[in-house]
């Protein structure tokens, strides 16, 4: 199924809150995006006086594929290790959707034309909701990353955006998912492993209370996530119901030949409209509170990606001091553990320091930055990445839970008028 | 009051005995121009009178045979009925009977009735009119209340006894308040009884409400969980509409048996009462319909008005039983979410009390209480939507059924013209109420569904300031 989307700011559901205002140097947007028969081609905008490229304004063609190999390009990035990645967006699947138009497309004999009609229509509009939330997910990623003042510098970003051709990516065949997935499971009986050492201990407060919080929050965001959804399927399916009532109401209705005719009639308009309305329900739950827990699951994922990695650090850390412990004794090869042993801490420190607010004001003096401008600084002056993460997600949690609820304030006044002038052309009549 | 009637003479049954006959040739005229009270259809064609004299001498031999083969036909639903079967007789033989004055089925049955029947001519004149004193319709001063319900007895035997109380100022009654202790299977008694009577005679009789074998084992083994307690508030609320319905028609209200039921504190154990599920009328009315379609009918006018009714009963039926099967994915579908509410509304709780953020943590919290609340909402509404709406579309589909066989039998019987009047009237009946009921219960509908979105208003607007309160 063919779909365009012209994706202006004010009918994209953006359900995180990134400024893309904040530094005019770089904007990326997707301006257009198109649904083939399994993929979809974004088209992502770039404005920038940036002098590393070539023109103010272009844009190039993506897909999903792609933005995948960025995603990673920077993870595999060391120099990016004390950094939080934003999430990758989710592989756009209409699947579901699809199979649904499908069954409804081989038909049940048994519902008239019009409830036909109603449910195709219901469907559409849930292949296009899925298409908009899509191209909304890519897009976050893409204005996170041009937010960050550390991330939009990197060179991969900087093909990803302006390279005019395919940039040859081919969607990871099935031994790399393997090792993707086997690496994750890796990831996390060594994180297991490495915090159960005895000898690590965390030496800084701060980290223990972060990690603690972020491993439950985690837990309970995720839970929260698809609780929402169910909730959010549920509305669907009650909307979905009202289809064949009011086509049996519309029926009877022009059957009868009593009273109860308009009677009939009416109801029939009734549930039509309702049925919209807890559509609308659905979908808003949908935008602003599944979407948002979802992002924030994703979010607090990569928090805790860049808390391991610290882990890691410090692990190593601990190692390479036992090792030079161990050197020194035997008095063998003593320089390369040193140097190691410096590494360790130096790595350690940057990925402590990048995370929480820094206690080497060297770095954050811009002077310095001046005196190496090739440089790219690894800590951020002034954007600790785990304060960041909290204040975002206290500014997005704020935001759509106002929206949500104002919302869910506009569809109920909406229902109880519609309700209410049903009833009053009921009882009016004889 | 019984007591201070004289009981007229009860001749050897001829119809042209009874008091408030006028003599006449035309039987079916007259009787006609006293019982009913708008006739709406047009003079009969023909009236065969060799009927009324077979009636008049075969009358006796014909009450046992009647008897017992009316039990027969109506016990055993799948049982064939075709056109030479015997059970075809009876109501061949013996419409005319019943058919001159409703009272007169009252004395084939069983003897024990005998003396309630000689005074009930009487009284049916006097309480008849009484009846129809009160209102040119369907209000009469009596009111049902089907209550209490308690388990008696243990294990396999145990039953449910429901409280049925009676307030009334119908002068037929010996008090104008009073109740009595009935089971499950008295009530398919009494219905057993009122159908073998009144309904190849042309009377819609309500149906009584449906057995479940699943749902009263789960009561008699003692399980004490919501979903045998919701079972039997179900039937308490099913035996207490089929009362209603009952006594609303003004024939039935007349009868001895139903009077019976709602006086008398001991009532014999009504047996053979698995006839007369709704699946089984159901059943009954397709093999009749068979057995009808095979005979050559002849048209006439008053066929072409039945042919049209019945048409009309079919779509309505088909389209009922529509709208109820998506009612009831609409219940099943707002239990859900209910359920679904509530389990996030937990996890809303949990992600709040792990928020670091005070203010967004007291949010999220918040968040948790309005959806509980919701939760509790919806549950609520699901509950409307079943016994407001849902039930009533249950109800009107098996009443339906009953009409449906009335106008297959007229479709028969055709040349009884008494039955024929009688069937259109209570069609006639029927479609008002109908339409009375409909719309009650749908504007009590809508007003419940009002109801939750104001809560729901009220919910979201007291959390707003929460959400904005998030610093």
């Amino acid at each position: 199924m063919e779909g365009r989307q012209e994706a202006g700011k004010e009918n994209k559901p953006s359900s995180t809150s990134v400024d893309p205002q904040g530094d005019s140097s770089l904007q990326v947007e997707i301006s257009d995006a198109v649904s083939e028969r399994d993929k979809v081609k974004f088209t992502v905008q770039t404005k920038s006086c940036l002098p590393h490229f070539a023109q103010t304004e272009f844009s190039v063609v993506r897909q999903h594929e792609e933005f995948i190999w960025l995603h990673d390009a920077y993870v595999e990035n060391e120099e990016y290790a004390g950094l939080i990645i934003p999430p990758a967006p989710p592989r756009p699947d209409f699947e579901a959707s699809r199979e649904k138009l499908q069954k409804l497309g081989e038909g049940d004999s048994s519902i008239t034309r019009e409830e036909f009609a109603k449910m195709k229509q219901e469907l559409e509009a849930e292949y296009l909701a899925i298409f908009k939330k899509t191209v909304a997910m890519h897009e976050v990623f893409l204005q996170r990353l041009a937010a960050h003042p550390t991330l939009r510098r990197d060179h991969n970003f900087f093909v990803f955006l302006e390279y005019g051709q395919d940039l040859s990516v081919r969607g990871k065949n099935r031994k790399e998912l393997l090792g993707g997935f086997l690496r994750n499971i890796v990831k996390s009986a060594d994180e297991a492993l490495i915090t159960s050492m005895s000898g690590l201990k965390e030496v800084d407060d701060f980290f223990e209370h972060e990690r603690t919080f972020l491993l439950e929050y985690h837990t309970r965001i995720r839970d929260a996530c698809l609780r929402a959804d169910r909730v959010m399927q549920s509305h669907k399916c009650l909307a979905d119901d009202y289809i064949p009532m009011s086509a049996a109401l519309s029926s009877l209705g022009t059957q009868e030949v009593n009273q109860l005719k308009t009677s009939f009639l009416k109801l029939a308009e009734l549930f039509e409209r309702l049925r919209k309305l807890e559509g609308r329900v659905a979908s808003d739950e949908d935008l602003k509170l599944s979407d948002m827990l979802r992002y924030y699951m994703r979010d607090s994922q990569a928090a805790k990606d860049l808390l391991y990695r610290r882990l890691r650090a410090l692990a190593d850390y601990e190692n390479a001091n036992k090792a030079l412990d161990k050197a020194r004794t035997r008095n063998r090869e003593v320089r390369t553990a040193e140097s190691n042993q410096q590494l360790c801490c130096r790595r350690f420190e940057r990925l402590s320091d990048s995370a929480k607010q820094g206690k080497t004001p060297w770095l954050r003096n811009p002077c310095h930055w001046a005196a190496y401008p090739a440089r790219v600084p690894t800590s951020p002056p002034s954007s600790p990445e785990l304060m960041d993460f909290k204040s975002r997600r206290v500014s997005s949690f704020r935001k759509n839970l106002i929206e949500l609820a104002e919302l869910e304030l506009k569809h109920a006044k909406a229902s109880t008028l519609l309700l209410r002038n049903t009833l009053v052309a009921l009882k009016g009549e004889p | 009051m019984a007591a201070e009637r004289e009981p007229p003479p009860l001749g050897d049954g001829k119809p042209t005995d009874f008091e408030e006959l006028e003599d006449g040739e035309d039987l079916f005229t007259s009787t006609v121009s006293t019982l009913e009270s708008s006739p709406s259809s047009p003079e009969p064609a023909s009236l065969p009178a060799e009927d009324v004299s077979t009636n008049s001498n075969g009358r006796k031999p014909a009450e046992v045979v009647l008897d017992d083969d009316r039990e027969d036909l109506f016990a055993e639903a799948t049982e064939e009925v075709s056109l030479d079967s015997p059970e075809r007789e009876p109501i061949l033989s013996s419409e005319p009977s019943p058919a001159v004055t409703p009272v007169t089925p009252t004395t084939l049955i069983a003897p024990r009735m005998e003396s309630k029947s000689i005074s009930a001519p009487v009284i049916f004149d006097r309480s008849r009119e009484e009846i129809e004193e009160e209102a040119n319709g369907d209000v009469f001063d009596i009111e049902i209340g089907v209550s209490d319900p308690e388990k008696v007895g243990d294990g396999m035997n145990a039953y449910m006894a429901y409280r049925v109380t009676t307030k009334t100022s119908l002068s037929m009654f010996s008090k104008s308040e009073f109740s009595v202790k009935r089971r499950f299977s008295d009530f398919l008694g009494l219905h057993s009884k009122l159908a073998s009577k009144y309904l190849h005679v042309g009377y819609i009789v309500p149906p009584a409400p449906e057995k479940s074998i699943v749902g009263m084992t789960k009561v008699k083994v003692g399980k004490e969980d919501s979903s045998s307690t919701e079972f039997v508030e179900k039937r308490r609320a099913a035996l207490e509409r089929y009362l209603q319905r009952t006594v609303k028609h003004p024939t039935l209200l007349q009868d001895p048996d139903l009077r019976q039921f709602l006086e008398s504190s001991e009532l014999p154990r009504a047996v053979n009462t698995q006839a007369l599920s709704g699946a089984g009328i159901l059943r009954m009315v397709n093999k009749a319909a068979d057995a009808v379609n095979k005979m050559t009918i002849k048209m006439n006018e008053s066929d072409a008005w039945f042919e049209e009714k019945q048409q009309q009963f079919e779509n309505l039926d088909q389209q009922l039983r529509k709208l109820h099967a998506s009612v009831e994915a609409l219940v099943c579908h707002r239990k859900e979410l209910s359920a679904n509410t509530a389990a996030f509304a937990k996890s809303a709780a949990m992600l709040g009390n792990s928020e670091d953020h005070t203010a967004l943590s007291r949010a999220l919290s918040q968040l948790a209480e309005v959806e509980e609340k919701i939760d509790q909402l919806h549950q609520e509404q699901a509950f409307a939507d079943f016994y407001m709406f849902s039930e009533l579309l249950s109800d009107y589909i098996r009443l339906i059924a009953a009409v449906k066989w009335e106008a297959k039998v007229q479709q028969g019987e055709r040349d009884f013209e008494q039955i024929s009047k009688t069937i259109r009237k209570e069609v006639g009946r029927f479609e008002a109420k109908r339409v009375k009921d409909f719309k009650t219960v749908i504007i009590k509908y809508l007003e419940s569904l009002v109801q939750t979105q104001q809560q729901l208003i009220k919910y979201w607007e007291a959390f707003l300031p929460e959400a904005k309160a998030i610093a």
